[in-house]
This record gives structure tokens, sequence and C-alpha cells, in this order.
């Protein structure tokens, strides 16, 4: 169960949200500049709050008031932005095996490759980022987030690179992965067909705030209409 | 030609470098890197060399190191010999006087380098001298060896803090730039000229190797 009350001020820009995600699969859906990578960071502990509060199956991440902060990389998150940052001089092999440090050769070979044929990208292990399709290369950064056994995986729109039967397929498989290995997924979209495809509790971000949260059929029901609308205009 | 001379010169110049890459690494992807608006103050020191007269740097190490403050009593008493007209102190001062010379192409290498691959290392549990090791070193190799052969070459042709700090001690103290100094002082053109030529060529040499390193395979790029 991922938990937060956050309050950030980035220049003209204010995020103030207060939300409990305990559903294994929740969208943050809003339009751009709304405010979600920006959450994503406060949540990965990458960006530091103001004031507020993020706390993963009851374990304190982030507290001002109490003066916790726990670095990125040791919060068992991981975050697969819409860019897929590979490490340019590091082969795809070395690439999903960064963050495994801790762990044994053998143990470490093989979770590299089960990782890479969750993702479907068995074939390009010993290849580098720049011979990489943008499609290949996020595959290649969601095998890299997962392989250390996140508890919290939070994805800023990572299949925007993908087409849309790809997407559907990778996500399916994800979403099987994910369930068995209990990791919460966080995704957030622009694109409401994601949300209603997840299947999952749905949050409306805007302008920095939580409008609604709920099932997609409630909380985008106006998203729902206007879409609605469009189709039959058209 | 003084072999004395170039070797000494050689020497000063790889154990300077040498320590002037351990130690600018780190500090320039501290300044890279970090958002502390007190790392302006930390730069600003690092680059002071920049625009001090190298005599007036030379004056300062050697009150400091000398027996008149306690900061030099306590490495006498620490070494057994004053640092100030020894190779040990001709080192400290090479450092300090070419940092700027070092930490300055690290700064602009580590900053061009994409924020967002910092980050996904940090989310990978990367410590920070992980990530100056594995990450920024690599990508910025070019960055890392203009400021080696730059480090390398002040430190050749350093010729204020050498004689403020080291005299001119044959063997010891006694550099390049110092040997040509005498040359032309006893109106000794030829040997100065030879120990001219054989500056140059270093510095020739070692701009060479930056500007080959630097240069992308198969051209340079439009």
């Amino acid at each position: 169960m991922l938990e937060f009350a956050l309050d950030a001020q980035r220049g003209s820009f204010h995020l103030r949200v207060e939300c409990r995600f305990t559903a294994e699969w929740t969208v943050i859906f809003g339009p751009s500049g709304s405010g979600k990578s920006s959450l994503l960071r406060l949540l990965a502990g990458l960006d530091r709050p103001d004031r507020g509060q993020v706390a993963l199956n009851g374990e304190a991440l982030t507290d001002t008031s109490r003066g916790i902060f726990t670095r990125p990389g040791h919060r068992k998150i991981s975050l697969v932005a819409q860019q897929p940052s590979l490490f340019p001089h590091l082969t795809v092999n070395a690439n999903v095996s960064y963050g495994l440090c801790g762990i044994g050769g053998n143990r470490r070979a093989s979770r590299v490759a089960e990782m890479l044929g969750l993702v479907g990208a068995e074939d390009l292990a010993l290849r580098r980022p720049q011979d990489l399709s943008g499609g290949e290369a996020q595959r290649v950064a969601l095998a890299r987030a997962l392989a250390p056994l996140p508890r919290l995986l939070l994805l800023d729109e990572p299949f925007a690179a993908l087409d849309g039967v790809a997407s559907d397929a990778l996500l399916a498989r994800l979403q099987i992965w994910l369930k068995e290995h209990d990791v919460q997924t966080v995704l957030v979209t622009h694109d409401a067909t994601d949300a209603f495809a997840a299947g999952a509790e749905v949050a409306l971000l805007r302008e920095g705030q939580v409008v609604a949260i709920g099932p997609p059929g409630v909380a985008l029901a106006a998203e729902r209409a206007r879409i609605m609308e469009r189709l039959r205009s058209s | 030609m003084d072999w004395q001379a170039l070797s000494l010169t050689l020497r000063l110049a790889t154990v300077t470098t040498v320590i002037l890459l351990v130690v600018s690494v780190p500090l320039a992807a501290l300044l890279a890197l970090g958002r502390s608006r007190w790392l302006a103050i930390l730069e600003a020191f690092a680059a002071m060399p920049l625009v001090l007269p190298p005599t007036v740097l030379g004056f300062f190490l050697l009150v400091l190191l000398g027996p008149r403050t306690a900061i030099g009593r306590g490495i006498t008493a620490l070494l057994g010999h004053p640092l100030a007209f020894s190779f040990d102190g001709l080192v400290i001062g090479s450092v300090i006087y070419s940092l700027p010379f070092a930490v300055q192409p690290l700064v602009a290498g580590f900053g061009a380098i994409e924020p967002a691959l910092v980050d996904a290392a940090r989310l990978l549990g990367a410590s920070p001298p992980r990530i100056v090791l594995t990450l920024l070193v690599p990508l910025a190799r070019r960055s890392v060896l203009a400021a080696a052969v730059l480090s390398f070459l002040h430190t050749v042709g350093e010729f204020g803090v050498v004689l403020m700090l080291g005299g001119d001690i044959p063997g010891s103290t006694r550099t390049l730039s110092i040997l040509l100094y005498n040359q032309v002082e006893n109106f000794d053109y030829s040997a100065a000229n030879r120990t001219a030529s054989l500056l140059l060529t270093l510095s020739v040499a070692a701009l060479v190797a930056i500007y080959v390193g630097s240069r992308p395979r198969g051209g340079r790029r439009a």
C-alpha cells in the first residue's frame, strides 16, 4: 500500500496531493503539465518535497516533519520514464545487471536472462543502446527497472514508443509477473485508453491536485464522455 | 641536455597529474551535479589559480609551508624536513597551481551528461563513487584525457611557483623551465634553444594527443 501527502512548489507550479493507493495497479491520469512526472520523482526520492510524507507498506520513506528521507535506490522503488535513459557505453546485458551488484554471478546472469525474456528482448543482450529502436530500448529499460525486484514500480508513460499490439502483449505479461512477485504498480498516462485498458484504480490529476479517484468508469466519467462525443462527431 | 632536469620535470608532472586526477574527478562531479549554492564558493576557490599570479601563489605557499607557521612546523616535525625547497613541496604547489586545468574540463564533461542517466543510476542503488566511476568517467573520457594532458603540460611549463617554492636545486627542484631561465641568464643560447625546443615538442605532442583523442571516430561531425 502506497500512502503519500506531498506539497512541493516548483517555480509557478504547485503540486499538492494526498492519496492512498491500495490496488495492485493504479493509473494516474492527467493532461500534460498536470504534475504526473513531478509526483513520480517525489515518490521515487529523486526530488524532495517542501513538506509531506511517503510511506510504502507502512514504512516511512519520506517524512519532512521527522527528517526521514530514504535515498532513491534504497526504497525498493523502480521508475521507468518515457525516455529509456539506457547507459550508452554498456551493453543491454550490462544495463540490466547494473542494479544487481549485490547478487552473485550465476544468480545475476539468470535474473538478467529472466528479465530480458519477460520483455521479449533476449536476442538484444549483446547490443548497445544506440543499436536499439525506441521500442526495444523501452523494453530494456523496463527489464533494468524490474531486475532488482522492486516493491513498487512507477511507470511514466513507458509504452509510448511501442505500437498498440506490442504494448498490449507486454502489458499482459507484465501484469502477470508483477502479481506473482507482489509488486505494486503506478502508471501515469495522459492517454485515457491506457487508463481504461489497465483495468485499474484511477486517480485523476489536474493542475497539481488529485481531483477524482476510483474505478476508471467513475474517475474518468467526464473523459469517457468527451471521447464518446468526439467519436460520434467524427 | 640536462637529463636530470628532464627526468625531474617528467616525474613532477606525472605525480602531479595522478594526484590531480584523484582529487579533481570527485571534486568536478560534486561541482557538476551538486545543487547547493555554496558550491559556487568551492568552484571559485578551485578556479583561483587561473587569475592569481604564480609568484603570489608560490610566495603564500612558501610562507605557509615554512617554519613561521604552525602548519609548516607540523609538517617539518612529521616528515623530518621542511616542504619548502623540496620535491614534495613542488608537488603540493603544482597540484594547487594546476587544479583549475584539471577541474574545468571535467566539470564541462560531467555537466554535459544527460541528468536522466544519473537519475537512472541513483534509482538502481548506485552510490556516488560508483556513479562517478561507472558512469561519469567513461561517458566523459575525452574530458578526462583533456584534464590529464592539460595538467601534465601546465606542470611541465610552470615557472613562477617552482622558483618561489623550490628555488633552483639540481636534482631536487631544478625543472626544465628553471634550467631554461638559467641558460638564458648565462647567455648560453644554444643550450636554451635545445631546452625550449624540448618543452615545445612536449607541448605539441600532448596537444595532438588531446585532439586525436577528442575527435570522433570517422571524422568530425557536422
